[in-house]
């Protein structure tokens, strides 16, 4: 269980995170989404205690992280898979991090084993490709068997084997009844991964609810009709309450039954070339929720790019 | 003591400290060796086998400054503050463990400084007898480990290898020589300044007749040589103390 009360963090003039509140519950993946620049990284900085909250505080099941006895066993952390010397190999690397919590020196071969690692334990992690170094990273993480796991952007960068790969593993963790926090800038990606959805923009929150809420929330349906009898029909629909706007030889119903449609148009006997449901992108709704508190704008509109060009960062 | 063992693991499972290692003891013992067998004239001394001792410093500073500042380069600061949310006992340990490593150094070029000379100049008096012949070889770890904590706390201020390493080496081979050329104070100034007065400690002689001049020059501060290494002792501590404040208080 994480929980932060009014967490602030500011750097100079700038607010990076104000006055968020949120709770995180064991049992389940947890998604910490925002557009980069967010102030993802700085909160979850905070609840390790690497960074001093401005005002407010986070607790890990009630403590704060610096009031923890050997934290490794309560919270297992991957902020950055690059957080390891690269002349120093995977195993060295995992054996200090075991020795600095007196874990036993099994655990490092039980991680190593657990990611898939153990054939290249002895090499240097500095040759180590992404993937690799992220599943160093999340084999750290492991060490200490914590019940809370903080993952920032897991999935960054990685191939759709690793993706996957990542996604599952999260998914166990959480049926095990560990507390899982994942960030993420991309909302296609937490949809399939989180089960419940902190959303923050410029360091405030937007939401807090279940992944479904939010998506159902965030996505308008539509429907698209195509008729040669164009002007006819939008008369007919805007008579029924529905809300209508054209789109070059279509028109874009909101507010009404993709049935309702078709039954009126039969109705009226006005012919219809094409009647389908248009579900709004996950991508258009997160960017339509975010967009006033993304930080920096590009100077092309963001809505023409799938989320996955955004530029991807920390 | 599970600390030490964290850092002493830290330490010595990537290359660079014993690199550094190897790179002191080479010239250190290799000056001893050039000079016992260059110079027919005069038969070597134990001062003139400690030549090499301030250039194994550097790169002893180097490596001290270096086992903090790749913590901050690659982020595996974070990692340890992580592990061990109390920031001031790893720094603690770290110091502890580089010092250590920096006084075996110290031993190790010292008396194999002078085991050089005697294989050379087999016929050389190179008995360490005298309070000041003692000091002068085994004395080089004391200082060699003081050192090492007052570079490790520069490189945890500073957190970056460049820019700890240049400080290092421009204080302590340009600035403590360079201050006797302020008129007036200048001097005075000088007799003050740690890595002078820890010299005091090595070439100090409380009874010069006994001495070779030819060894390294020796130091203008005015302390006895104990009281030297006191005062450089309590050097390292501030800078320590500095250091392990601002890591507290910044974040990791």
């Amino acid at each position: 269980m994480i929980e932060a009360v009014g967490l602030s963090k500011r750097y100079g003039k700038t607010l990076a995170v104000d006055n968020l509140s949120f709770t995180v519950r064991p049992g389940r993946v947890t998604g910490f989404l925002g557009p980069n620049g967010a102030g993802k990284s700085t909160t979850m900085r905070m609840i390790l205690g690497l960074d001093a909250p401005s005002g407010g505080d986070v607790r890990l099941d009630g403590k704060k992280y610096r009031e923890l006895h050997q934290p490794l066993r309560t919270v297992g952390a991957l902020l950055d898979a690059k957080w390891v010397h690269p002349n120093r190999s995977a195993r060295a690397h995992l054996r200090w991090l075991a020795k600095s919590n007196k874990l036993p020196a099994k655990r490092v071969d039980d991680v190593l084993e657990q990611v898939g690692l153990t054939d290249v334990a002895n090499r240097r992690a500095g040759g180590f490709s992404l993937g690799m170094s992220q599943r160093l990273g999340i084999a750290a993480a492991l060490l200490g068997d914590p019940e809370v796991l903080l993952f920032d952007e897991p999935v960054n960068g990685l191939d759709p084997e690793g993706i996957l790969w990542i996604r599952r593993f999260m998914h166990r963790l959480a049926d095990e009844g560990r507390t899982v926090f994942v960030s993420s800038h991309l909302l296609s990606e937490m949809a399939l991964t989180a089960q419940e959805l902190v959303v923050i923009g410029r360091g405030k929150l937007i939401s807090q609810c279940t992944t479904e809420e939010f998506v159902s929330q965030a996505t308008e349906s539509t429907v698209l009709v195509r008729s040669p009898q164009l002007a006819l029909l939008r008369s007919a629909i805007g008579q029924q309450g529905a809300t209508v706007r054209d789109e070059g030889e279509s028109l874009v119903v909101s507010g009404m039954e993709i049935a309702d449609i078709g039954e009126l148009a039969a109705a009226k006997g006005i012919p219809l070339h094409e009647l389908s449901p248009q579900r709004g992108s996950l991508e258009e709704a997160f960017i339509q929720l975010t967009g006033d508190s993304v930080e920096y704008h590009a100077a092309v509109t963001t809505d023409a790019l799938p989320a996955d060009l955004l530029p991807a960062g920390k | 003591m599970t600390l030490l063992a964290v850092e002493r693991i830290k330490l010595f499972t990537t290359r660079s400290p014993l690199w550094c290692a190897l790179a002191a003891v080479g010239v250190v013992v290799g000056f001893a060796a050039l000079i016992a067998g260059v110079d027919t004239d005069q038969a070597p001394s134990i001062a003139t086998t400690q030549f090499g001792v301030n250039f194994g410093l550097m790169i002893v500073m180097v490596m001290a400054a270096l086992a903090i500042t790749t913590e901050y380069r690659f982020g595996t600061i974070k990692a340890t503050f992580q592990a061990i949310p109390n920031r001031s006992s790893t720094l603690v340990a770290k110091a502890t463990v580089v010092a250590l490593f920096a006084g075996l150094i110290g031993e190790v070029v010292a008396f194999g400084s002078v085991a050089i000379a005697k294989l050379i100049k087999s016929n050389a008096s190179l008995g360490i007898d005298t309070a000041y012949e003692w000091r002068a070889v085994a004395g080089v770890g004391l200082v060699y480990a003081l050192s090492a904590v007052i570079a490790m706390a520069v490189g945890t201020l500073i957190r970056h290898s460049a820019g700890a390493v240049s400080l290092l080496l421009i204080y302590t081979l340009l600035v403590e020589s360079l201050v006797q050329l302020i008129p007036n104070v200048g001097v005075d100034i000088q007799k003050w300044m740690p890595f002078n007065v820890a010299n005091k400690f090595l070439t100090g002689d409380p009874d010069p007749t006994n001495r070779f001049l030819d060894g390294p020059p020796p130091s203008n501060a005015t302390l006895s040589p104990w009281w030297a290494l006191a005062y450089f002792a309590a050097f390292a501590v501030v800078m320590l103390s500095v250091a392990l404040f601002t890591a507290n208080k910044r974040d990791a």
